[in-house]
């Protein structure tokens, strides 16, 4: 018998240890040089603990739950890890422990360093609240968990409270999370009026006991609510402005799980509390997944900041993710457990393997900015010849997330894809169109990511430091090197041993759809990911590793054969026959993604401006002052005039809030009155 | 055992052979249509035995990403070369990846040949691979598009099990989804493996290059590897034109006389679509860098038309 509730509450004592002991050496030992190590360290003894516990919530055949009494009516503190809150408790765990590493050597130095005990009793409290996040079976219970992420992720993003960025940017998280959190509290309460109670268990296959248009109405809520935390285009627009700003740590935990729990929440509603859905349901959830991955990729490649970069492609992710939680709606639609478990197991997948690499991304992006002291890919350059074990976890987490084999990121897609082509010949007309498209777009999306980290990572690492900061750069402490090099290995082992890993879905399908497909997807001794049967198609990871490095070879044989004599130099590259390259002749990263801006033009609405100032000659520029800008559509068009019709009517509410106490003193009145009648009436 | 190690080892003789050759007849034929003399057919096999013994030059600034990239680059290709039928219906590699690992294969060994490309750090080198991306991202989908119509014919994304579906329908290529998928892959061969009108394999005007730009630094053994490597992506783009669309001989038994109609065969279908390559390069002109997502974007409008087309005209009979 696994041990799942003690691990579980063991882990929960280590962050809840982390909390109280971070905060008493706020007080009490703010300098000791051990506060950032200890409370670290309690961060990645409870990750490991609730690993366990998830561990043993996907493996164990019962149901694992307890619960306390509160002593309040309508609360119960009730946990339950089933398979998809253990999965998503398992993902929490891995990038936990990563980050936990990672933080011991970065909380060291920077804003976050001022106050180490803070830093990581927020941590810890984060950690702690999104782990009851995944586990709560029950709505109030989930609600508060819910609303400690927030508030825990909102301190961490303003760390820097120094800069107004940082303030602005937390401020537009905050606001749009309770925007969020206002739709899915909407959502939950019709959910639980039908259900009669707030036990996650009563509520399985609730949602089309929901009277007329109100399951409908719910299931819009509780999309758009989640999808504020997820990140969905249109509801994005946080995102790209907090994340960057919270500490490289922070912003690593809020793209790889914190935007997930938004995901969490949808997988629990439309696989859980929903049995199956009108299909426009689904048509829905797909296409906001197509068009948050295209714009997600296309705005992400005009960045040339680093971490807003990554930001945004936590959006074409969650979006990729959105593509398979689409299909597998639509496929249960029509009646296709089978099918449906496959695109669900492609989403769940990408979410834990996005999660890895971004975490990864995000941390070597941390390493970077903090050698470097700037987020401005156009001032790096040249890293790896100074960073190297930076440089090549980054390119492992690049090679990732755009999808290339043989890691992570490739199993995922290619699931995805298969999902999205298995639905030919099943379902009805529009379906057989809109998936290949969306398969092509998907492709799309794939393709952009590429030239994006081709660009992150080149422009960033290779040739010459294009600032004295960048060639001033040093190696990061090991800690920091540790935490990244445990999410390149998960990223690779996620990879090559995928058929290993995917048994975990099987309960979770079972929970949604009374099947569970990971036999049908495994062949050949488990060395072979099948679509369903090897018919239909098949990849095998591990043997495409092995292959590309047996055929590697070949050069080898080759340069033996004939390349032993040749010589090898090194010389400047080719400058025209005007010697004296600098970094300043370098590609940059707006020259790189000058194609693609102008190819999609119509999107970006690209704005620049020339001065040049001469003398004789306009040949003969003195100086050159060049500024380009792209167009923020969604900010323009939908949430400026948002904004400006909120604050007009603010203005002419103004009126009702005097500042007179008469005035007040009758509002209570009349509200009392009303409710009087309201109660004798009702 | 045996006879899957003969089939790998048989398929990788014959891309790493026959790939220069196609090559070089292009160049001939090309020659030829313009009134020219021409490069022997044999050069590129010279090209290559004078680069393996060249000394190299490697730019100060690089880093072991630009030696890496011509082995990653080399690999990725020739793995993908054994993931499609040439002269068997069954690819030697079939079960270890399908169409889609094909696509990205090639986009892993792309994805490193544009970091060699910014790793010089020359302007050139970053203009490459700044193309390169853009143009190959932009093909991607109508790549994907075409591809899916084929494969939910076959209900399948193994190129083996499309090539078999395809195999006793000597007709099929006139159903319209094939006739369109085959217009808009033939589009995106132009475009990925460099021709005119989207790229000039010939020129070396620094400012028109795409792929010459992103390796302009390489040289000796290294540029060896990635010329052979383009030469055997083309071969293996022009493969998967040309037995998807039009099965013929492709054996099912491995008898000598088989195998020989089946690599005569082959060679005739290559050879004829080299002309039609050849053909179109000949009578265009290059197109400036930002008319080309025009041009893919007939092809992505070619591929939808196609899917469109399976179910109205029933593409899989």
């Amino acid at each position: 018998m696994w041990p799942t509730r003690e691990l579980y509450t063991a882990g929960m004592f280590a962050f809840a240890f982390g909390v109280t002991g971070g905060i008493a050496s706020h007080w009490f030992a703010r300098h000791a040089r051990w506060t950032s190590w200890l409370f670290c360290c309690t961060a990645v003894l409870g990750a490991v603990l609730e690993a366990a516990a998830a561990v043993g919530g996907l493996l164990q055949r019962s149901e694992v739950a307890w619960s306390f009494a509160s002593g309040v009516p309508y609360l119960q503190y009730s946990i339950r890890l089933d398979p998809l809150g253990s999965f998503f408790l398992l993902t929490l765990s891995v990038l936990a422990a990563g980050v936990g590493v990672y933080s011991i050597g970065y909380l060291k130095h920077g804003p976050a360093g001022k106050n180490p005990g803070l830093s990581c009793a927020l941590l810890n409290l984060l950690l702690e609240s999104l782990t009851v996040v995944f586990t709560a079976s029950d709505v109030v219970l989930f609600l508060i968990a819910w609303e400690v992420t927030v508030a825990a992720a909102y301190f961490l993003v303003v760390t820097n409270h120094e800069s107004a960025e940082a303030r602005s940017g937390g401020m537009l998280y905050i606001l749009m999370s309770r925007a969020g959190t206002g739709m899915v509290f909407s959502g939950l309460l019709l959910l639980v009026s039908a259900a009669g109670s707030t036990d996650f268990r009563g509520m399985h296959g609730i949602g089309e006991k929901l009277l007329g248009s109100n399951g409908g109405i719910a299931f819009l809520l509780l999309f758009l609510g989640f999808g504020v935390k997820a990140g969905i285009i249109p509801l994005h627009i946080w995102l790209p402005a907090a994340h960057p700003v919270a500490p490289s740590h922070i912003s690593a935990l809020m793209s790889g799980i914190v935007i997930k729990t938004g995901i969490y929440g949808m997988a629990r509603v439309f696989f859980d509390f929903y049995g199956a859905v009108p299909p426009w349901a689904g048509m829905l959830v797909l296409l906001v997944g197509v068009v948050s991955a295209v714009l997600g990729v296309l705005y992400a490649l005009m960045e040339h900041d680093l971490k807003r970069l990554l930001a945004y492609h936590s959006i074409e992710n969650i979006g990729i993710i959105l593509m398979g939680f689409g299909a597998a709606l639509l496929f249960r639609s029509y009646g296709h457990p089978a099918l449906a478990a496959l695109a669900l197991i492609a989403g769940l997948f990408h979410t834990l393997n996005h999660g890895v690499f971004k975490c990864l991304l995000f941390l070597g992006a941390g390493s970077v900015l903090h050698a470097t002291h700037t987020r401005n890919m156009e001032e790096m350059g040249g890293l790896i010849r100074r960073m190297p074990s930076t440089a090549l976890y980054f390119l492992i987490g690049a090679v990732a997330i755009s999808g290339l084999p043989p890691l992570n990121g490739f199993v995922s897609e290619w699931l995805t894809y298969q999902a999205l082509l298995s639905g030919f010949g099943a379902t009805t007309e529009l379906t057989r169109v809109t998936f290949p498209i969306a398969g092509a777009l998907l492709a799309l999306t794939a393709a952009l990511a590429a030239a994006c980290f081709v660009k992150a990572f080149g422009i960033t690492f290779l040739a010459l430091p294009r600032s004295r900061e960048a060639e001033e750069a040093r190696e990061s402490a090991g800690s920091m090197r540790a935490g990244m090099a445990i999410l390149a290995l998960a990223c690779v082992l996620l990879g090559l041993g995928a058929t290993w890993f995917l048994p975990v879905f099987d309960p979770i399908t079972r929970q949604a759809f009374g099947v569970g497909i990971s036999p049908d997807l495994i062949a050949g001794n488990g060395f072979i990911l099948t679509a369903g049967s090897t018919r239909s198609g098949a990849v095998s990871t591990l043997l495409i590793a092995v292959m590309l490095i047996a055929l590697s070879g070949i050069p080898l044989l080759l340069w033996l054969l004939w390349g032993r004599r040749a010589t090898r130099a090194t010389g400047p590259a080719w400058d025209c026959g005007q010697p004296g390259l600098s970094s300043e002749n370098e590609y940059t990263a707006t020259a790189f993604s000058k194609p693609l801006r102008m190819i999609f033009g119509a999107l970006f609405r690209p704005r620049r401006e020339i001065q040049a100032e001469f003398e004789v000659s306009p040949y003969y520029p003195k100086s050159i002052h060049f500024e380009s800008e792209i167009q923020p559509a969604f900010e323009k068009h939908f949430y400026d005039p948002l904004r400006a019709g909120i604050l007009g009517i603010a203005r002419r509410m103004r009126m009702v809030q005097a500042g007179s106490l008469h005035a007040y003193l009758t509002y209570i009145f009349i509200t009392l009155i009303l409710l009087l009648i309201f109660a004798v009436r009702g | 055992m045996i006879g899957l190690l003969v089939a790998i080892i048989g398929q990788t003789a014959l891309v790493l052979l026959f790939s220069p050759l196609i090559t070089g007849f292009s160049k001939t034929l090309k020659a030829r249509l313009q009134t020219r003399r021409g490069p022997p057919i044999l050069q590129p096999y010279r090209d290559l035995h004078k680069l393996l013994r060249k000394g190299m030059v490697m730019p100060e600034t690089a880093s072991w990403i630009f030696s890496a990239t011509p082995y990653v680059l080399f690999a990725t290709t020739l793995l993908a070369a054994l993931l499609i039928p040439t002269v068997s219906a069954q690819a030697p590699l079939s079960p270890i990846g399908g169409v889609l690992a094909v696509v990205y294969l090639l986009a892993l060994g792309r994805f490193f040949l544009a970091l060699g490309g910014l790793d010089a750090g020359s302007p050139f080198g970053g203009l490459g691979s700044s193309r390169e991306m853009t143009i190959s991202a932009i093909a991607e989908p109508a790549l994907m598009l075409a591809v899916f119509t084929v494969a939910l014919g076959a209900g399948s994304t193994s190129l083996s099990a499309m090539a078999q579906a395809a195999v006793g329908q000597s007709w099929r290529f006139l159903a319209p989804s094939q006739m369109l998928a085959f217009a808009a892959l033939f589009i995106v061969l132009i475009a990925e493996t460099g021709r005119i009108p989207v790229d000039n394999p010939a020129t070396h005007l620094e400012l028109t290059m795409i792929h010459e730009a992103m390796i302009l630094e390489y040289s000796g053994p290294y540029l060896a590897l990635i010329e052979w490597s383009a030469w055997m992506k083309q071969m293996i783009l022009m493969t998967l034109l040309v037995n998807v669309f039009f099965p013929y001989g492709l054996t099912a038994e491995a008898s000598a006389s088989g195998i020989a109609i089946s690599v005569g065969l082959f060679i005739f279908k290559l050879a004829t679509l080299a002309l039609a390559v050849v053909l179109v390069e000949t009578g265009n002109a290059k197109l400036r860098l930002f008319r080309v997502p025009e041009l893919l974007a007939v092809a992505f409008v070619l591929s939808a038309l196609a899917l469109i087309s399976t179910f109205l005209f029933g593409g899989r009979g």
